[in-house]
Order: C-alpha cells, then sequence, then structure tokens
C-alpha cells in the first residue's frame, strides 16, 4: 500500500512536471475550462425559465446537480480520461507488454500514468456553482451533509473510474476505442440533469446500467438534505459491487491480451 | 476529370469499410443518443402544459427528426485529418491523383446509405408517434428536405475539414473543434430548440452556421417554418457552404505548402 502512495506520488509529479513546461496551454485550457462551466449552464437555465419546477427540482436545486456534473466532469478529463486514453494506444501498439512486466499492478500503474492539473479550475467552477444555487436557495448545508456528499463523491468517482476501466477493457476485443470514449461521454452528458426528471427506461438505465444518478444526483441531494438513509447505503453499495465488477472484467480482458508484436 | 472517374470506386471502397467496421459504425451512432436524453427531458418539462409553441408532440417530433438529420449527416473526417497530419500518413494520400478531401468526403458519404438504413426505424417510430401528425403534406418540403440535409452535411463536412486543416499550423486540432461542437451544442437547435430560447439569442442563431446544420432542416419538415422562410434559408444555408468551401480551399493549399512528412 505504501509503495503504491509512494509511486502514485512520482506519478503525480511527473504529470505536474509536464503540465508547467506548457504554461501558456496552462493557462488557454483554464480560461476554457470556466467557459465552458457556464455555457454548460445554458440548457438548465433555458430550461427552468420556461418551468419553475420540474420534477420536484428548483432552479437553484438543479444548479447543485450541475455543479456535481462539472466537478465530475473534471475528474473525468483531468485523472480518468487522460491516462486511459494512452491504454488504448498501448494496446494497439503492443507496448502494453512493457506495461505488464513492471512489478506493480498493471491496472494502477495505467490508471496514474497522466494528469492533467488544470482541471483543477473545473473544481474551482464547481464550487462557484454551488455557492451560486445555495446563495439563492437562502441556506447553508450543514457539516454533516458535506461529510455525506463528500463520501459519495469518493463514491462517484470510483464508480466513474469502473465505468472507465470497463471501456478500456472493450479495447482488447474491439480495438478502436477512441469511438467508445466518445460513447461514453455522450452518455455521461445526461448526469447533467437530476435523474428523476427521466421517466421509465431512461431512468433505469441512468440509475442501474449506466449509474449517473450515483455520480451527480445523489451527491446533489446529500448536500441539500434530501437523501434518505437507505439510498445513500445503497449507493455505497452499489460503487462497490460495480468497482468489483469492473476490476473482475479487467483481470479476465488482460488475461486474454496477446501482445501485437507476437 | 481523375477524380470524377475515381469516385465510383471510393465510394464502393467506403462502403465495404463502414460494412466491415459495423461494431465501430454502431458505437459512433448510439453515440447519437443526445436528442432521446432531449426528448425525454423536455417532454417532462411538456408533462404539464406546453412549453412556447412545443407540447409533448412537437418535441416528439423536433428531436426524433432532429435525430434523423443527425444521423444522416454525421461526419468524422475531422479525427482522421487530426492523427494523419501528425502522424504523416497523409503524406500517402498526397500521393495519389485526386484531392485528399474528395476523398475523404467520398468515404463519408459512402456510409450514408447504411445510416440511412440505420435511421429508418427512428422515422417509423416518429411515423406512429404523436407527432408523427406534424410532419408536414407539402410536397415541395419534402423534395427540398433532402437538398436541405445534403446543404446540413456540407456544413459539418466543410467545417471540419477547415478546422482539421488547423493540424497544418497548431498541434492538436481537436481542441478547437471542440469549441466548435460546443457552439453548435447550444445554437444548432441540438439541446435546445432554438424557438425556446430568448428571442436575441435565437435571432443571433440565425447568423451563425450552426442553426442550418440541423434546426433548419428538422424545422423544415416539422411544419414549423413558413414556405418563404424555408426558401429564404435553403439560399443562406448554401451561401454557407459556397463560403466554406472557398475558406476550405484556401486553408489547404496554404497549409499543405506547410506539410512535411518524416519517414517512409
Amino acid at each position: 500500500m505504501r509503495r503504491h502512495l509512494r509511486l502514485l506520488g512520482v506519478q503525480l509529479r511527473a504529470s505536474l512536471a509536464t503540465a508547467a513546461q506548457y504554461r501558456v496551454e496552462f493557462a488557454v485550457e483554464g480560461v476554457l475550462a470556466l467557459f465552458w462551466a457556464g455555457w454548460s449552464l445554458v440548457p438548465v437555465v433555458v430550461l427552468f425559465g420556461h418551468r419553475p419546477v420540474l420534477a420536484g427540482w428548483t432552479f437553484p436545486e438543479a444548479l447543485v446537480v450541475m455543479g456535481w456534473f462539472v466537478l465530475m466532469k473534471g475528474i473525468l478529463e483531468g485523472a480518468v480520461n487522460p491516462s486511459l486514453a494512452a491504454v488504448v494506444e498501448h494496446i494497439r501498439k503492443g507496448t502494453l507488454d512493457f506495461v505488464l512486466l513492471k512489478p506493480v499492478d498493471a491496472q494502477f500503474l495505467v490508471s496514474t500514468a497522466k494528469f492533467e492539473p488544470w482541471r483543477v479550475v473545473d473544481a474551482l467552477a464547481a464550487l462557484g456553482i454551488f455557492g451560486a444555487a445555495f446563495h439563492r436557495l437562502g441556506r447553508w448545508p450543514s457539516a454533516g451533509q458535506v461529510a455525506a456528499a463528500l463520501l459519495l463523491l469518493c463514491c462517484a468517482a470510483w464508480t466513474l473510474y469502473s465505468l472507465w476501466i470497463l471501456v478500456i477493457s472493450a479495447a482488447f476485443h474491439v480495438v478502436k476505442v477512441d469511438n467508445l470514449s466518445y460513447l461514453f461521454s455522450s452518455i455521461f452528458d445526461a448526469a447533467r440533469w437530476p435523474v428523476s426528471v427521466f421517466r421509465g427506461a431512461w431512468r433505469i438505465l441512468f440509475t442501474v446500467v449506466v449509474p449517473l444518478a450515483l455520480m451527480t444526483t445523489y451527491p446533489a441531494m446529500a448536500l441539500l438534505g434530501r437523501l434518505e438513509l437507505r439510498t445513500a447505503l445503497l449507493a455505497l453499495a452499489g460503487s462497490a459491487l460495480f468497482s468489483a465488477f469492473a476490476r473482475a472484467v479487467w483481470l479476465s480482458s488482460i488475461g486474454r491480451y496477446t501482445s501485437a508484436s507476437s | 476529370m481523375s477524380t470524377v472517374r475515381a469516385i465510383p470506386t471510393l465510394l464502393r471502397v467506403g462502403l465495404a469499410e463502414a460494412v466491415a467496421y459495423r461494431a465501430e459504425f454502431l458505437v459512433w451512432l448510439l453515440s447519437t443518443n443526445m436528442p432521446l436524453v432531449m426528448l425525454a427531458l423536455w417532454s417532462a418539462a411538456a408533462g404539464d402544459g406546453p412549453v412556447g409553441r412545443y407540447g409533448t408532440a412537437q418535441f416528439t417530433a423536433y428531436f426524433l427528426a432532429a435525430l434523423i438529420v443527425r444521423l444522416l449527416t454525421g461526419a468524422w473526417v475531422i479525427w482522421e485529418l487530426n492523427t494523419e497530419i501528425r502522424q504523416g500518413t497523409l503524406a500517402f494520400r498526397l500521393l495519389r491523383p485526386i484531392h485528399p478531401l474528395a476523398a475523404y468526403a467520398c468515404e463519408n458519404l459512402a456510409a450514408v446509405p447504411l445510416r440511412a438504413v440505420l435511421s429508418l426505424p427512428v422515422a417509423l417510430v416518429l411515423l406512429l408517434s404523436s407527432g408523427g401528425g406534424l410532419l408536414t403534406g407539402e410536397p415541395l418540403r419534402w423534395v427540398l428536405f433532402p437538398v436541405a440535409v445534403a446543404g446540413a452535411w456540407a456544413i459539418t463536412f466543410l467545417a471540419m475539414s477547415l478546422v482539421g486543416a488547423l493540424a497544418f499550423y497548431v498541434e492538436s486540432a481537436a481542441s478547437v473543434f471542440e469549441i466548435w461542437m460546443g457552439l453548435f451544442g447550444v445554437f444548432s437547435g441540438y439541446l435546445v430548440p432554438l424557438d425556446l430560447f430568448p428571442p436575441w439569442l435565437g435571432a443571433l442563431a440565425r447568423w451563425l452556421p450552426f442553426r442550418y446544420m440541423l434546426a433548419f432542416p428538422v424545422e423544415m419538415v416539422t411544419g414549423l417554418l413558413t414556405r418563404e422562410r424555408v426558401l429564404f434559408e435553403l439560399a443562406v444555408q448554401w451561401l454557407f457552404v459556397g463560403g466554406l468551401l472557398v475558406l476550405v480551399r484556401l486553408a489547404w493549399s496554404r497549409g499543405l505548402r506547410r506539410f512535411s512528412s518524416v519517414g517512409g
């Protein structure tokens, strides 16, 4: 465990050093990230401009969900996406061999290969959105609610990461996976809406199959003090189950990996 | 001349490729799910009374038609260009006696029959749904609809080629394209029908190319535009196509002079 933490530190430092080399890009991407966070609010603002309440969600409450969406997107594109996109190249070129040969767990190694530190701006934007939302609501979350929300955030990040591992595992079978990452982000886009807005098949899809509810709606409800304990516990169990499943799929996929060069 | 003679072969190759990589093709199509999500969302909003001009039936017609237009007009040339320019494999295309863009266009167009087959079920659902009755009965519009869809495809393809040509100058044109896609999401009516915007934003959208990539053909068949507007906007759409064509030619002839590939 300590060894892994030390390795994580090394990989993080390497990513930071790389990012520090491209300072102009850092600034440009930071400004762009802020712009996107604002831009992604447009549909929400338009929708709630026509309807004060939608499926039990008022505008400020929906803004809280939006804040989680911006935050999760930052985590996805800053910490999960870059390293795992590199895995796809490894698989295609057969250079995954070099990773597998190292005496550390391969999943750990490939998942921490690259970070994009300027995505921190997304977290700041999310905090700004939370601030605006709670200011409009006229009340602030209690310490307990914040703690619950943070716990769910960890679950959400872990689930997001597990989902990505599943997508990557598919790369062992279908090599052209840049496609799959596109599909994934197109589905993830739906997470900006509270899941209770959707009905029927969509709600089942976004709660159970691709647990988007777990990633944005539940943490937002926790922050708003609307989440029942039962749902929270189910969410915890669900994310644990999901990550175990992803791990199993990864192990079986890696077992079937045949180097492209052999 | 050689380009014209090569077109049938290029189309055949493109179709064969689309069929060969059918798993990727299907994934690509599945990622066009946003209209369905937005349909679910807006239907929920329209559940207790219409939003602007749109009731549940209008939303159904609008977003299903949007899905069909999007499926038919998809292009992916930007990603190909980005990697081929960066890795230098564009050199192989340059050796051939036809313009690379003509080859890309044929590859993209060749997939249209397959795309049409796959969007048939959507069209069927649309006809049988509550939105089916809203489809226009005017023959003129059904004649012009393919023209509008072709124009929408041309704008999509040319814009991608233009942004892709940036890869001659900068490291990654794909991030510039993300900005384009972000603007597209809002100004094309992909997420929100343009009527539902505040009037000034809707007016702004009429001056941008995005509307003519999606909202225009959709509003045309769902009967949201008067006949005069249809003809006027069709003209605007093809003006955009012409303008983009000029820009693309310019960007490519200048960019190719900078292009150098290593290896081989």
